[in-house]
């Protein structure tokens, strides 16, 4: 399964690519915003994508809504990996349309618990 | 820095206005307009030498405070390009930036590099373990024996390599942890010019206060602007989270509300 990792930081990027190498998910591919984010989205067969909120050029928060917005997307699944804790933040997220919302810093017992949680729900 | 506009001033100041006001006065109540309007002239006149004073006085706290931030320039050297203590501080920052970054990839990359280290030696103890059962059980051929003792024999010294390979990364990990020394140091000299930035402005507001008073302006009023927070702006890692009610206390906070919402 195709994964997009979308993190400003390299070094969070990396700590979710190992964790998600330990749930078996290998083929993972990475960007830092959202605006590298939606051509690659666009153009590959990405399964699944987790993003962080906070990002110069396009935030996630904006590439979940655009990622709904786009017929081709609408379904894809996204889990919001992020230090943004408020609880209007977390609602705007649900009613954008996000599939799991995990807040920083996170322990890989969280991050497996939502990623199964989403492919349960969307499998299902 | 301690130049604000000296109580001494300010009371000679009333004291001067009073003593005209009394003067006034008497002069008004017998008729004598000349002199009362010498008097209203020279009121003016020492209003305005005190907004002088204390618009000199502002100044010179203003030039001190801007000086007081740039204390770092001789340190840079160069006496045209003149660092300001807040550059400095954004340099600081940035430097704890890459350091903290630098120590989680190197961290990672030690674990990277012991992972299979580890596996690799697992998966040869849980073979040599069945080998090691069936030996115990008197169930191995003359062949396999010789052969589970070469293998044995191959996997001691794996161990052994493993094992200080192991060490080594562990070790590299242990040092890497001083960035926390060392960004903390840096933080903890930003922290100390922030402070002082915001006494020295303390102190500007005051004496720009005080000017205020006397020259009867009141900024106050239009200066209150109502700072729009939209409520869903992303601010990073919050760092007085219990302190806070629009925010969560962590993820089962998340999971509660998403379950509030129907997820």
């Amino acid at each position: 399964m195709k994964i997009l990792i979308v993190d400003d930081f390299s070094t969070m990027r990396r700590i979710i690519k190992n964790l998600l190498r330990d749930l078996g998910f290998t083929n993972t591919h990475e960007a830092d915003d959202g605006v590298t984010a939606l051509p690659m989205l666009r153009s590959g067969d990405f399964a699944f994508l987790v993003t962080d909120w906070n990002m110069p050029g396009m935030t996630g928060i904006n590439l979940l809504k655009e990622v709904r917005a786009d017929p081709k997307l609408v379904a894809l699944p996204v889990l919001m990996v992020t230090a943004e804790a408020k609880r209007d933040q977390i609602i705007e997220a649900a009613q954008a349309g996000v599939n799991g919302y995990v807040v920083k810093p996170f322990t890989a017992q969280v991050l497996k618990e939502k990623i199964d949680k989403i492919f349960e729900r969307v499998g299902g | 820095m301690e130049t604000p506009i000296s109580q001494h001033n300010g009371e000679a100041f009333v004291a001067e206005l009073k003593q005209c006001a009394n003067l006034l006065v008497s002069k008004l109540q017998n008729d004598d307009f000349e002199d009362a309007s010498a008097l209203i002239h020279s009121l003016v006149e020492v209003r305005d030498r005190h907004i002088f004073n204390s618009v000199g006085q502002l100044t010179r706290a203003l030039h001190d405070a801007i000086v007081n931030f740039n204390v770092d320039a001789s340190v840079h050297g160069k006496a045209d390009m003149v660092p300001s203590q807040i550059r400095d501080a954004s340099d600081r920052l940035q430097y704890v930036i890459s350091m903290t970054q630098e120590a989680a990839e190197k961290t990672m990359d030690r674990v990277e590099a012991s992972a299979p280290i580890a596996m690799s030696l697992g998966q040869e103890a849980a073979i040599l373990r069945k080998e090691w059962e069936k030996l115990r059980r008197r169930e191995i051929s003359k062949t396999e024996f010789s052969g589970l003792y070469d293998r044995m024999s191959d996997f001691l010294e794996q161990m052994n390599v493993g094992a200080e390979q192991l060490n080594g990364h562990l070790q590299a990990i242990i040092l890497e942890q001083g960035f926390q020394d060392l960004t903390g140091q840096v933080l903890k000299k930003v922290i100390g010019l922030v402070t002082n930035v915001e006494k020295e402005l303390v102190n500007l507001m005051r004496i720009a206060g005080q000017v205020e008073e006397v020259t009867g302006l009141d900024v106050r009023a239009e200066a209150k602007e109502v700072q729009v927070v939209n409520r869903t702006d992303a601010e990073g890692p919050q760092i007085h989270a219990a302190k806070r009610d629009d925010v969560v206390q962590g993820q089962d906070d998340v999971d509660d509300l998403l379950s509030s919402l129907g997820f």
